[in-house]
């Protein structure tokens, strides 16, 4: 069987990869791509560590093939930080201590960021929804809700 | 001499004996003095113990002295996760 | 001399500096087991038995041999033979022999050039199996009948006359309950049941493992423990332990379930099967959950006598536990621990540990300290009720202090239940007005904590910052600790200080990073090592002032003259006396090797607040509160975050966690969507309170956290949702349809 060759973007860079027809997205990114970031947890849809926006939609990329990647706009957890400057939720995360093992971090980074730019004040019960699609289970999720509303809170001041 | 309390369990190794007095200065050497008494805990202490000495319990550390004035307890090895 | 360091005046204990990995972690560089690739590198799949017991009878790899891509395929033949104990419980979970004990169970593995043709020639591996009567349930596997899961398993401890699935009894106990009895004004006796809950990391076990033909091998793992990894692919192989060197990657969450191995030798063995080519082997999430190691199930029965004053007089524990096919359920820790924040006056515990057709259990946060506490707890609180009694002034009465006699017989050393007590009863969550279908409930909670073998070095670098190699890997933010506690005992900034987990080839032997050590075993150990360096930095400068070494102190970060009689120098600094080290001795660092004494317990104290819905037996938490000693919180933040992660994972046990079971014993509930945990939409803030009664057998006083809160919730809930609804759910988890039924039934 042979691979299918690939031309996408991947945080805003062009890149090309050969996908075998049964790749996930999620092993196209971390295999063929060497971006190791984001992370498989289940496989299956139902833990979020997978989680990337696609053509500005956030979708759990175990759930999408590796040629479906074809012509579009991928944004990953390496792509959130703009050189050193890290972006409010990567600081806030780090302030408030929302991690401990830090393995769910990447996804609900960018499961985060997704729902900023769509609701950018949201409330407690808002991220808490928005982010059921994304298991924790080292934190018991308080200081990664409370670090989502402080970096909302920062972003619309500098808004 | 040290006293040495063992649980309930042990009873049928021991001739029904808890506080077992051995002479002993160090755990090692009262492990041994206790296998020598009580054969039939050979097998129990190869599986590994811990040993509360005032409270403090660890696995058992062979070179540790004690003395009659130490409180002295064995327990199932433990662990954690 | 080093500062004297068991004072409260800190400069940066207590502090909530950035952790030193932070930057990596948010970024996605960080590398976890998965994250690892090789030049010439091959990818593993495992061929699993779909029967919880069955005989394999003969295994066909013809067909997979002959597939494009397959490299190596290894079965039970390719390990050594020879092994006892815990090694050959070890080396027959990672490869069946002659029977398949659970639905899961490795039968053969497989190297092939792709992940997708590993998996293919799973496939077209034939297993013929003779399918045998199989036992799920505890105390089914104890009775008359069951079928025997392996013959002569027991050890000295069992009486006889026991079915051969009993591999473990303990019993211990202390003055006499019969009279303790007869001296209750109530004396109640409950039956309680939980279930099989895995861990639950989100991180699958991976591992990338390569074998050369002379016995020398590399491994990078995920893992809470490498030298554990080390020894025990070394025993399960047949290599020379030091040949063997594991390197620990980040880790993606353990709680207990990565303290061991489960599929690491199959990657060395492909690899030695392959000439040598490294084999990545990565778990599914299915294959987490069947195959790797979830706690025990537990059977138990308490009796319980209480005065009407609500003075505990006497009680009785029988808990059987199923830690699957091998011996090693926590049975004797649940009974340890069950009574311990308690004064009763006779006790008597008796325990069973139990084979059945499961997978090997594996520690899980405080392993049977939940279990046991779920009983104990749900019982004093329904007495308490029947009483009239307030169930927080029954446990104040009652509570253990520091140098009682313990439930499982030494006596306490200092301890801080009085204080974590009181601290929950004076807190306002436990005045806040409930209303209809809610209710409150509390329960306290115990684990010991534990020491171990530690190795710790430090090392001093050419511009006087410092680097310190610990063997306990960073699960939950124990670097910032280190650097927190080194940064205080030098009296150097927080920055100078990079904290590496080293890999085995570097260090002695290290525990892994369980039992609540990391904190408190590294730190001791650093502590040592750092004393010791400071020692050789005194000397040095001693040496340029030509003044006794016992003359000179360590102070902020600098050697001075101890007093004025030792003379007039000015303070020489760790820069200083670094970039001159090469001259006046050669390298300056320090060791540290021990098993430390002086682990402190920790106690804990939990209130929740729950609304049941009487319409579909939903119990939403509505407030939760954990108020638990540490001693002393180094980073506090990272001890809110054990209290609080401990705290939901037993929310998730006490709701809606359990292992479900066919009728063919096949785990049912094996993916994420179905072993349903805990979600941020499902929960409150989690508010917290450190008490801290320091340990005085740590240079800071520090007690390891990170158990103790997985402990108090499965009974806290159950309290509430029986304060809320009048109904006692005794066997765990407490789900709508089953609390829905309970309430209909009333």
């Amino acid at each position: 069987m042979s691979k299918v060759h690939i031309s996408t973007t991947v945080n805003g860079e062009a890149v090309e990869f050969l996908a075998d027809t049964r790749d996930s997205l999620l092993d196209s990114l971390r295999d063929s791509l060497g971006l190791t970031g984001t992370k498989e947890g289940c496989g299956t849809g139902d833990c979020g560590a997978c989680s990337v926006v696609v053509d500005g939609t956030l979708v759990c990329s175990c759930l999408m093939l590796g040629v479906e990647a074809q012509g579009k706009q991928i944004e990953t957890i390496e792509g959130m930080a703009n050189g050193d400057a890290l972006h409010p939720l990567q600081r806030k995360f780090i302030e408030h201590a929302a991690l401990q093992c830090g393995f769910c971090t990447p996804g609900i980074l960018v499961a985060s960021k997704a729902l900023l730019e769509k609701n950018p004040d949201p409330s407690e019960e808002e991220v808490r929804y928005w982010l059921a699609g994304n298991l924790c289970r080292c934190t018991g999720y308080d200081k990664i809700i409370r670090a989502v509303m402080d970096a909302a809170e920062e972003m619309r001041g500098a808004a | 001499m040290v006293t040495v309390n063992l649980w309930s369990g042990l009873r049928r190794f021991t001739d029904g004996e808890l506080a077992i007095q051995v002479e002993a200065q160090t755990i090692g050497d009262m492990l041994e003095a206790l296998v020598g008494k009580y054969p039939g805990l050979g097998p129990i202490f190869d599986d590994g113990i811990s040993v509360a000495i005032d409270g403090d319990v660890m696995p058992a550390d062979m070179s540790k002295s004690i003395s009659s004035e130490n409180e002295i307890f064995l327990l199932q090895q433990m662990k954690g996760g | 001399m080093a500062k004297d360091t068991n004072t409260s005046d800190f400069r940066y204990i207590g502090t909530r500096p950035a952790r030193p990995d932070g930057l990596d972690k948010v970024t996605g560089r960080a590398r976890y087991g998965a994250d690892i690739a090789a030049a010439n590198m091959l990818h593993a799949a495992v061929v699993r038995s779909p029967h919880a017991h069955a005989r394999i009878v003969k295994i066909d790899t013809s067909k997979a041999e002959a597939l494009d891509g397959v490299k190596a395929i290894v079965t039970r033949a390719d390990f050594p033979t020879g092994l006892t104990g815990e090694d050959w419980d070890l080396q027959e979970n990672t490869m069946a022999g002659e029977r398949a004990l659970y639905d899961g169970h490795a039968v053969a593995a497989i190297a092939a050039t792709s992940p997708h043709i590993a998996r293919d020639a799973v496939k077209l591996i034939e297993v013929e199996y003779e399918i045998l009567p199989h036992v799920i349930d505890v105390d089914d596997a104890m009775a008359e009948g069951a079928p025997v899961i392996r013959e002569g398993a027991a050890n000295k401890t069992v009486p006889e006359g026991m079915h051969p699935n009993v591999v473990k009894y303990i019993e211990f106990g202390h003055g006499d309950v019969e009279d303790g009895f007869a001296k209750a004004d109530l004396v109640m006796e409950r039956h309680y049941k939980t279930e099989a809950t895995h861990q639950g990391y989100i991180e699958p076990h991976a591992c990338m493992g390569q074998l050369g033909a002379d016995g020398k091998g590399e491994m990078w793992v995920c893992t809470q423990g490498h030298w554990y990894i080390r020894r025990m692919c070394a025993a399960v192989l047949g290599l020379d332990t030091a040949q063997l060197r594991v390197t620990a990657s980040e880790i993606g969450g353990g709680f207990g379930g990565k303290t061991t191995i489960f599929m690491e030798p199959l990657a060395l063995a492909l690899s030695r099967k392959s000439g040598g080519r490294p084999v990545k082997l990565v778990m599914s999430r299915s294959e987490v959950l069947r195959a790797t190691g979830p706690t025990a199930s537990a059977s138990m029965d308490v009796k319980i006598g209480m005065t009407k004053d609500g003075m505990l007089t006497a009680g009785v524990a029988n808990f059987r536990m199923q830690g699957g096919a091998f011996p090693g359920s926590p049975v004797d820790m649940a009974l340890y621990c069950a009574f311990a924040p308690y004064q009763v006056p006779a006790l008597q515990h008796i325990g069973y540990d139990v084979l059945a057709n499961r997978p090997k259990c594996a520690a899980y946060r405080a392993p049977g300290s939940p279990m046991g506490a779920f009983a104990v707890e749900s019982l004093i609180d329904e007495m308490a009720t029947e009483l009239g009694l307030d169930p927080m002034e029954v446990r104040i009465k009652n509570s253990s202090k520091s140098g009682d006699k313990s439930s499982y017989g030494p006596k306490f050393g200092v301890i801080g239940l009085e204080e974590t007590l009181a601290a929950t009863k004076a807190h306002p969550n436990m005045s806040i007005p409930l209303g209809p279908n809610q209710g409150r409930g509390i329960a306290a909670g115990y684990w010991f904590n534990h020491g171990g073998e530690t190795s710790v070095s430090v090392a001093l670098s050419e511009d006087g910052t410092v680097q310190v190699s610990v063997g306990t890997p960073d699960i939950g933010g124990s670097r910032a600790s280190m650097a927190l506690m080194a940064a205080e005992t030098l009296g150097i900034p927080y920055e100078n200080v990079r904290v590496n987990i080293a890999e085995t080839g570097s260090l002695g032997v290290n525990e892994p990073t369980h039992g609540s050590r990391a904190t408190f075993a590294s730190g001791k150990a650093m502590h040592g090592a750092l004393t010791q360096a400071i020692n050789e930095m005194c000397r040095r400068a001693a040496g340029k002032w030509k003044i006794d070494p016992e003359a000179v102190e360590w102070r902020d970060g600098a050697a001075v003259p101890a007093g004025p009689n030792a003379g007039q120098f000015p303070p020489m600094t760790i820069q200083e006396i670094a970039r001159k080290m090469k001259n006046t001795g050669g390298p300056i660092s320090g060791h540290h090797e021990s098993v430390p004494d002086g682990v402190g317990d920790s106690f804990g104290a939990h209130v929740v607040d729950v609304e049941v819905d009487p319409e579909t037996g939903h119990t939403k938490i509505l407030r939760y509160l954990v108020v638990q000693d540490a001693g002393r919180a180094i980073h506090p933040s990272y001890v809110e975050g054990q209290y609080q992660g401990g705290a939901v994972q037993g929310i998730g046990w006490a709701l809606n966690e359990e292992y479900v079971y066919d009728n063919m014993g096949r785990l049912q509930n094996p993916i994420f969507l179905d072993y349903r945990v805990p979600v941020a939409s499902d929960l409150p803030m989690i508010d917290t309170v450190i008490v801290e009664v320091p340990n005085p057998g740590h240079p800071f006083g520090v007690r390891g956290v990170g158990e103790t809160g997985i402990t108090p919730p499965l009974p806290a809930i159950a309290n509430a949702v029986a304060a809320a609804t009048g109904v006692r759910i005794r066997h765990l988890p407490i789900t709508p349809t089953k609390l829905l039924a309970a309430i209909k039934a009333k």
